[in-house]
């Protein structure tokens, strides 16, 4: 009994350094919040918008409104299309990074980073400014003759998944590259020493061994595209709105806080059910973290 | 028997890297043929040529009398076990052995037949369900066999199949492997870089250095002609003396060397003034007491080791180099520190051409006579 306890002893402190200030900014940063939005999402507010603290479901029900289920509906079809995009694009071009050698390498590895590292907002204005009325797309377009009239491409579900694609695509290209850095040439061979067609190969062995980056890139992707306001704000411009928007709306002109926060905690809960899923079939959460 | 692989004029080049030049090679139908020679000297990518992996940079590769230059591996007759085993590490066992069949369509019935005797040939049996990463290293190399012999190939590529195997099972599949090549009349080629391997294993073995083929023939013709100076350090251990033939009587050519003057036979290729190497092997050497005519090498013995059958002696010339030679155990030898003559048969030495650059670089190498 008494060792035992001298044993506890001798690890409670280096634990209580280590983890300790984690546990704090986990607790402070995370939790309490939580906590706070939680508690939130059942209190309403009185006629003068101040949050009254009373018990109630009322925000709950009302996420059923059939306005909000369109726009859940329509949050998942921009992130479902959004995902694919991501992997029909991210996939060949993670290949070419994974099996060009030398300094190519680091020249398109960084064609990915760089734009990462830059503001997303100001990226999506560049959008923006690129594809509107009287945008430089248009403008070239009508100086080569190839139109007369300014086509109308801003503004639609087209133009929002295209923004998303753009801010997002990293994070399916880089756990796709590190997928393929760790798939051993010589299975390629061996697949085409046994028989296998390029075509074949892929489907047999190319994409089964590169599954883990696709789901892992794919969630990390889908799981934002919900609640990316930003983008369909500015190229959607409310043609093409995300769960994000709802709840943006309610804490800012809405004014409406409980009534965000359920909508927050409906978020968090389809996150949390994605990531699930996402274990289920076998993916793991070191993958999760670029 | 009739030549089921032939490489004509081979070259391969990676950049600045000239990798295989000019290999002529022949690969006769059903014998076992070895590709020997250390890291980088061209060997596994000779293999990768033939498999289909590498194209040459010029030259044809016929197999079955048929150029298979521009195919792809996938069309050619050939398959591969690689050094790394390569198993399809999502794949069951069955998979990765019946893989192949998958591709060419086979009836599932028949799948299911052949898997079976594959496993059981590689004595698997009970194994279909396990995942490659279940298996141990020498059960890995089983399947990569069986799966790579399943498909019934004319020629079998094996790239140091057993380079990450222990010494006991790696001997235990030396044999294995040889017994299974017997049995199904393949023809095998085979790289290592293990001189041992190729000996206990092949028909033939080819030499390869700096991506030229140095010598091909039997174990034994490699051992006992060695037709480079090369091949002579690399098969076994031998002592290595670079001189210039001095004069040549009747096919016995004195050649006169740094340490002095020695002996040796010459086939008739010789010329005097020619630089050449001779190569003794150290069970061809022997010990005098006097000084031998045709030999003016004196020495003094420096050690002996004892390793059962027979003793190691190691004798010190006066410009330091070292000469070793195998003495039978319970012979009467000469005491440490003794002085001694070193001497062979003349037709015991092997004389190969050497170039001269060969001969000073070697000179200069050489530590200075105290």
């Amino acid at each position: 009994m008494k060792k035992s306890e001298h044993e506890w002893k001798s690890n409670g402190l280096p634990a209580l350094v280590t983890v300790g200030p984690v546990a704090v900014i986990l607790v402070f940063l995370v939790v309490l919040p939580l906590m706070y939005v939680a508690v939130m999402s059942f209190c309403s507010i009185d006629s003068y918008y101040n949050v009254v603290y009373k018990f109630t479901l009322k925000n709950y029900a009302q996420l059923a409104d059939p306005d909000y289920i369109h726009i859940y509906l329509q949050s998942i079809l921009i992130a479902l299309l959004t995902t694919v995009i991501c992997v029909l694009v991210a996939y060949p071009f993670a290949y070419l990074i994974a099996r060009t050698k030398s300094r190519n390498k680091n020249l398109l590895y960084m064609l990915v980073i760089i734009p990462f590292w830059t503001n997303s907002l100001i990226r999506i204005y560049g959008w923006r400014t690129f594809l509107g009325t009287n945008g430089w797309l248009n403008n070239a377009l009508i100086k080569l003759h190839i139109i007369s009239e300014p086509l109308d491409m801003l503004f639609n579900r087209g133009t929002t998944v295209l923004g998303m694609v753009y801010c997002l695509i990293p994070f399916m290209v880089l756990p796709l590259y590190s997928s393929f850095e760790k798939l051993d040439v010589n299975l390629l061979e061996a697949s085409a020493d046994l028989g296998a067609t390029k075509l074949k190969t892929l489907k047999e062995i190319i994409i089964p061994l590169t599954a883990d980056g696709i789901f892992s890139g794919g969630i990390m992707i889908f799981i934002p595209c919900l609640g990316y306001f930003f983008v369909s704000d500015i190229l959607g411009g409310g043609n093409a709105d995300v769960i994000g928007n709802l709840i943006e709306r309610q804490f800012q002109s809405g004014n409406n806080w409980p009534l965000g926060s359920a909508l927050s905690i409906i978020l968090i809960i389809i996150t949390l059910l994605l990531v699930k899923a996402y274990q289920k079939i076998g993916g793991s959460m070191e993958s999760l973290a670029l | 028997m009739t030549d089921i692989v032939e490489l004509k004029k081979v070259n391969k080049v990676f950049g600045t890297n000239h990798v295989v030049s000019d290999l002529d090679l022949s690969v006769k139908e059903g014998e076992f043929l070895t590709l020997l020679g250390s890291s980088g000297c061209g060997k596994t990518t000779t293999l990768r040529m033939v498999a289909g992996f590498e194209e040459p940079t010029s030259g044809s590769i016929m197999v079955e009398g048929e150029a298979v230059g521009n195919k792809e591996p996938f069309e050619r007759n050939v398959n591969t076990v690689f050094q790394s085993y390569a198993l399809f590490p999502h794949m069951t066992i069955y998979d990765n052995i019946a893989y192949s069949l998958k591709m060419k369509k086979v009836k599932k019935s028949d799948i299911a037949q052949r898997v079976g005797e594959m496993l059981e040939m590689v004595q698997l049996q009970g194994y279909e369900n396990r995942y490659p990463t279940q298996l141990s290293g020498g059960q890995k190399q089983r399947v990569a066999i069986a799966r790579a012999l399943i498909n019934r190939p004319r020629v079998l590529l094996l790239d140091e199949p057993l380079g990450a195997l222990d010494m006991k099972l790696r001997k235990q599949m030396q044999l294995e492997l040889k017994r299974l090549q017997k049995k199904l009349n393949i023809t095998f080629i085979y790289v290592t870089h293990d001189q041992e391997e190729a000996m206990t294993m092949s028909d033939r073995i080819g030499i390869m250095h700096d991506g030229i083929l140095d010598q091909l023939g039997t174990p034994s013709e490699i051992y006992e002609h060695p037709a480079t100076r090369f091949v002579a350090t690399f098969i076994g251990e031998t002592n290595i003396f670079d001189g210039a033939i001095h004069r040549i009587n009747n096919n016995m050519a004195s050649i006169d060397i740094e340490n002095g003057l020695i002996t040796g036979q010459s086939d008739g290729s010789f010329e005097e003034g020619d630089y050449i190497a001779v190569s003794v092997r150290p069970e061809k050497m022997k010990l005098s007491k006097v000084q031998v005519e045709g030999f003016s090498l004196e020495g003094v013995v420096k050690d002996f080791i004892y390793i059962g059958s027979v003793m190691k002696c190691i004798v010190a010339l006066q410009n330091g180099n070292e000469i070793r030679m195998e003495r039978l155990a319970g012979e009467t030898l000469p005491g440490i520190g003794e002085k001694v003559y070193p001497y062979w048969d003349a037709q015991s030495a092997v004389l190969v051409h050497t170039k001269a650059d060969t001969v000073f670089k070697t000179i200069e190498n050489a530590p200075l006579a105290v």
